[in-house]
């Protein structure tokens, strides 16, 4: 009967109509270095301020959905990430491409995010306050100890050696520092500029360092970019069958853990991605393939990545909390439209909240016919000649970059960080932990200064409850498992002496 | 054929991005469109309120409205670039109490003094929250209970070091003449989070404005014990004033204010103070915020401007007491 009522609200054309124009938009802005999802929905907010709930709901939820699956088609054509959350698999995803197999990893990063956002829809329908009860136990002690496994992961998934990637790290964590939003409210290495107070704005630094080096390098040795072949995209869906036959247990694996992680507030899409990749290479059998074209770990944490998405409504639909901007944003409009977030809604208005599932499972099943046709649009990006191209890229980067501060500050933060990504790449320095630095430097710093003052400045403390202990232990753990394994064999090698 | 639309395209955007340079003009203001600066990020309550703003003065005036978000450092980045701007009327922005608190730390030399404030459209008052199942019975016993216990025995949370929130906490403990050190402050990214860690049990207490912990209210999780208002909320009619609930006279209500460059001709000024009070007139904004449970208070120029002027009054005043202003 509410379900009845739920479908007669949601399958309606204007429902429908808003949903793919939106979706287009959507993957229009996402597709866009340096247009992100959020802008994509707070463009759109004005507009659902006269419209019903439903289709300004549906739009807006689209919008990002498709934003965010955007994000990863100039990863996998160009290697220019379009969130931190597609720079764990960028490298990854681009090799397939030079390989030939664009069809594999685009249909990849489709395919497993449209399961993984619906994996995490069905959860939310299914669970959603049990879930959510365990996210508000999370405290900084918590969220500390996910920080500090999310940066360790950064180091054990970069390609090449371990000083590298911690250099890389550090390079980031110590560009993070820079501001006066840090726990002590005091300004840090602005110099007295107004535009610093603020920090590095984090979207410029990202696309200088992967979409503006990329054209300096263009530049410096053009013969190494020739105009390419166009891909290959038939068979699309194809290839995915097969994906989900060999890699199962991966694919159930990135959908768990990116709706568990995304439903922490304090947490989201883009720890998922880094840890499901991490994740899925301790575990692979062919850990040595990652990072040079590998198909496994786009499985795991593309799905990982769209079921945190997803799982972010827990938290947002059952106490109003939002993980991030875009559910920030979503919850905003939930009020205006008289659906106030919390446990009541699920039992007053019942026909709306199912209403709102079934947009969220329908945005998921509208990414595949969308996706299919921006992934035919973007594979003749590479068929455009490189003389052509790579200006093309530096327009948009400027474009992205000024739209981030909406000040020229920001395109030359852009600038200064591709000469800074040019030389990383030069020196074989790997540019992805730098990234993560970046995103969770400022979180590492907050949860362990806020748990310092909350236990008076006594360390056990982040042992004392138990979900802190059990992350704390399983992170020494992860950090200490080579050392292990090297004492085991040694060992048994020692017993076979 | 691609190629073609990609270039397009981006052409498309530079235009755009073109139409807000400024062009000089002297005939029938506005003829070309307007930039509101919002001084905080996309998605949050000033968001909200300026676009929404936008979008009514957009219709009011007959030329596209365009919100700018112009970010960080505790909000000096967005508040210097509207108080520089050109006083042509073309660039007008939403300022925000932090305005009285970020020269007194020494950020900026930036002022309210340095704008041309048009109208407050919205004010919020402080309130005091605790987790649902705490001890405190009203917001007199929690006083008792942080008075006759060790300092740190309760812990507060709400917004960073030294921001409007821990402000608020100060103003109520100098005002009941609890030493200021007895409830140490775990700075947060804004009201959501402390409450949060609150439901979590990080913290004790969360000074926030009621509004913000709506939700979490409703869900039962948490419970307001004072409004710092001279009247109660009609949003929260069972919450008491702090002047009933403890007697102490302390009130600080967050507010948003429309305001320009310094200097602006006057004919367009008097068009504008027009608009914004048709926009805050209509019943679109009305219901807007009802709905989203912002508090709905009008000040004209003078009025706003008096406002403003008393809590930088009161607010250094607490700064300098508890060693937060610079020097």
């Amino acid at each position: 009967m509410v379900l009845a009522q739920a479908l007669q609200l949601v399958l309606t054309p204007e429902v429908l109509i808003t949903m793919v124009l939106s979706g287009a938009f959507g993957m229009f802005v996402g597709a866009m270095p340096g247009l992100t999802a959020t802008m994509a929905t707070a463009l759109l907010v004005p507009v659902t301020f006269f419209m019903e709930p439903v289709p300004a709901i549906a739009a807006i939820v689209t919008a990002a959905a498709m934003a965010i699956f955007a994000g990863d088609l100039p990863a996998a054509l160009l290697r220019i990430p379009g969130t931190p959350a597609s720079a764990a698999y960028a490298e990854d995803a681009w090799c397939l491409t030079r390989g030939g197999q664009a069809a594999n990893a685009l249909g990849a990063l489709l395919v497993f995010s449209a399961i993984g956002g619906t994996f995490g829809t069905l959860v939310l329908i299914l669970a959603a306050p049990v879930l959510a009860e365990v996210a508000l136990a999370f405290s900084s002690f918590e969220y500390f100890w996910l920080v500090v496994l999310g940066l360790s992961c950064a180091i054990f998934v970069s390609p090449g050696s371990v000083p590298r990637g911690l250099m890389s790290l550090a390079i980031g964590l110590a560009v993070a520092s820079v501001g006066f939003d840090n726990p002590a409210g005091q300004p840090r290495f602005t110099f007295g500029s107004v535009d610093l107070m603020g920090g590095v704005p984090f979207i410029c630094a990202m696309i200088g360092l992967f979409a503006t080096a990329e054209v300096f390098r263009a530049v410096v040795a053009p013969t190494r970019l020739r105009r390419a072949e166009r891909p290959d995209t038939s068979g699309l869906f194809r290839t995915q069958w097969q994906n989900i036959r060999r890699y199962p247990k991966q694919m159930m694996r990135g959908n768990i853990l990116g709706t568990l992680i995304g439903a922490l507030p304090g947490a989201g899409a883009d720890i998922a991605s880094w840890i499901s990749y991490a994740v899925s290479k301790r575990f692979s059998k062919t850990p040595e393939r990652f990072g040079k074209g590998h198909v496994e770990g786009l499985v795991e944490a593309g799905s990982s990545n769209n079921a945190a998405v997803s799982g972010a409504w827990i938290p947002a639909l059952v106490f109003g909390i939002p993980g991030d901007s875009i559910t920030a944003i979503v919850i905003g409009v939930l009020y205006i439209k008289g659906m106030n977030p919390g446990p009541t809604v699920f039992l007053e208005q019942p026909q709306l909240i199912y209403a709102l599932f079934i947009v969220f499972l329908l945005a998921n099943l509208i990414m595949l016919p969308l996706g299919w046709a921006a992934i035919r649009l973007g594979a003749r990006m590479l068929s455009v000649p490189q003389n052509i191209l790579m200006p093309v890229i530096l327009l948009s980067c400027v474009v992205g970059a000024f739209a981030i501060t909406n000040s020229l500050f920001g395109v030359v933060v852009m600038l200064v960080f591709g000469v800074i990504g040019f030389a990383m790449e030069e020196l074989d320095v790997p540019i992805a932990p730098a990234i993560l630095g970046m995103v969770l430097g400022p979180m590492l710093e907050k949860n362990f200064v806020t748990s310092m003052i909350k236990a008076d400045g006594d360390l056990l403390a982040f042992f004392e409850r138990p979900i802190a202990a059990g992350l704390g232990v399983a992170t020494i753990l992860f950090w200490l498992l080579p050392a292990i394994r090297w004492a085991l064999a040694r060992r048994r090698s020692a017993a076979a002496v | 054929m691609f190629r073609r639309q990609l270039i397009a395209a981006s052409a498309a955007i530079t235009a755009a991005l073109a139409l807000a340079a400024p062009v000089a003009a002297q005939t029938a203001w506005p003829e070309r469109p307007i930039e509101m600066i919002v001084p905080w990020g996309a998605g949050g309550g000033t968001d909200a309120v300026g676009r929404i703003f936008g979008q009514l003065l957009q219709q009011n005036l007959g030329q596209p409205v365009n919100v700018v978000n112009r970010t960080g450092g505790s909000g000096v980045v967005g508040h210097t670039a509207i108080a520089r701007a050109r006083p042509d009327g073309y660039t007008i922005g939403v300022m925000t109490i932090e305005i009285d608190m970020m020269h007194w730390q020494g950020l900026t030399d930036l002022t309210y003094e340095d704008f041309d404030i048009l109208a407050m459209v919205n004010a919020d008052p402080g309130g005091l929250m605790v987790e649902a199942n705490a001890p405190w019975a009203d917001a007199a016993a929690l006083r008792d209970h942080i008075k006759s216990n060790p300092p740190g025995t309760i812990k507060a949370s709400g917004t960073g070091q030294g921001g409007i929130w821990h402000l608020n906490l100060l103003g109520w403990l100098l005002s009941e003449d609890i030493p200021v050190t007895n409830v140490p402050w775990v700075p947060s990214e804004g009201s959501v989070a402390g409450l949060t860690d609150m439901v979590a049990g990080g913290v004790q207490l969360v000074p926030s404005s009621l509004a913000e912990g709506r939700s979490l209210i409703d869900a039962g999780r948490v419970r307001p014990l004072a409004s710092m208002s001279d009247e109660r909320q009609p949003l929260f009619p069972d919450t008491p004033t702090l002047k009933e609930a403890t007697g102490s006279d302390w009130q600080l209500s967050v507010w948003r204010t429309i305001v320009a460059p310094k200097g602006m001709p006057e004919d367009v000024r008097a068009k504008l103070v027009e608009a914004i009070k048709a926009a805050y007139d209509s019943p679109d904004y009305q219901n807007f915020m009802n709905e989203r449970g912002f508090g709905l208070v009008w000040a004209g120029p003078e009025d706003a401007t008096a406002r403003v002027a008393a809590d930088d009054a009161r607010l250094g005043e607490v700064m300098k007491a508890t060693g937060l202003a610079a020097q």
